[in-house]
């Protein structure tokens, strides 16, 4: 089973990177960006076949390793 | 007083801050992320700066989980002191010994240049041979120095004096001003600038050489 985990910064942290990548995208001319937020995106491959069973580790390894919880917040998806 | 200095892969600090800990009068040992014991007697380990693991992931993340680390913490937690600098800093945060987060810096960029600090607190090991108040000049260099904390985090720091230095001029966006703070127990500082790199005139100044010395005097009291 795959797993996809979506990182984030948490709403109201400011992303000093995203905003540089909306400076730019105003500078190449794309008008209307109201803003940009920029995470990572993980990919897990699982020896585990049960869904339920996944989950619970995949959120286990977010909330020990993956994300930093002070500042992140993260998204699971099994695929 | 026995002081333990840690190497990561990718620590390039770690000599400079046992040469530090030499000069203020510890006996110092050099101990590597794989080992899974401080040397006995330690008494300060500490946490040194460089790029712990190439930043993958995030700065320190994957230092605060090596097999070091809960040797580190085991020590904390009987009451021993750290010292963590810049990527040391960041270890400790990663590890939750000390709280908040140090993002990227706000304007993006590596920054490299003696700054201004402000001794906040000295009530502590670390920091009493320095005067309330008193501005020294120290090195930063450091691309995620944001030092962040929620407003609850910050109101306990203040209510609980805990924040050891301020920047005079905040060159990364750190909330306020914020450049070193303390755990609850006081035995724990983690702080971005170097004091490690002033301790000699001769390598460009000596206002870190005080925490140094106070730390060793601070400790033979406790």
């Amino acid at each position: 089973m795959k797993a996809r985990v979506t990182v984030m910064l948490k709403s109201g942290v400011l992303d000093v990177q995203g905003e540089a990548v909306r400076h730019a995208l105003g500078t190449l001319g794309f008008a209307g960006v109201n803003g940009v937020r920029q995470g990572k995106l993980i990919e897990l491959d699982l020896a585990e076949t049960d869904k339920a069973a996944a989950e619970l580790a995949v959120k286990t390894m977010c909330d020990k390793l993956l994300a930093n919880t002070v500042i992140e917040s993260y998204r699971v998806e099994l695929i | 007083m026995k002081a333990a200095v840690v190497t990561f892969p990718g620590s390039n600090c770690d000599r400079d801050l046992a040469v530090a800990f030499e000069r203020a009068g510890f006996e110092v040992s050099r101990v590597w992320h794989k080992d899974t014991a401080l040397p006995a007697g330690t008494d300060v380990v500490g946490v040194p700066g460089g790029f712990s693991f190439g930043d993958y992931l995030r700065c320190g993340a994957i230092a605060a989980h090596s097999p070091i680390a809960a040797a580190i913490r085991s020590h904390a937690d009987r009451g021993g002191y750290v010292l963590g600098i810049c990527n040391g800093f960041q270890v400790l945060t990663e590890m939750q010994l000390l709280p908040g987060a140090l993002m990227r810096n706000a304007g993006l960029k590596f920054i490299c240049k003696t700054i201004g600090l402000q001794v906040v607190s000295t009530d502590s090991a670390f920091t009493s041979a320095y005067a309330k108040g008193q501005q020294i000049a120290v090195p930063v260099a450091h691309h995620d120095g944001n030092y962040t904390i929620d407003a609850d985090g910050l109101a306990a720091l203040r209510a609980e004096d805990r924040i050891a230095f301020t920047y005079t001029q905040n060159p990364n966006g750190a909330a306020a001003d914020i450049a070193g703070v303390l755990s609850a127990n006081r035995r724990v500082l983690g702080m971005m600038p170097h004091p490690e790199r002033v301790v000699d005139a001769r390598t460009g100044g000596t206002d870190g050489a005080a925490l140094f010395a106070s730390l060793m005097g601070g400790m033979a009291l406790a």
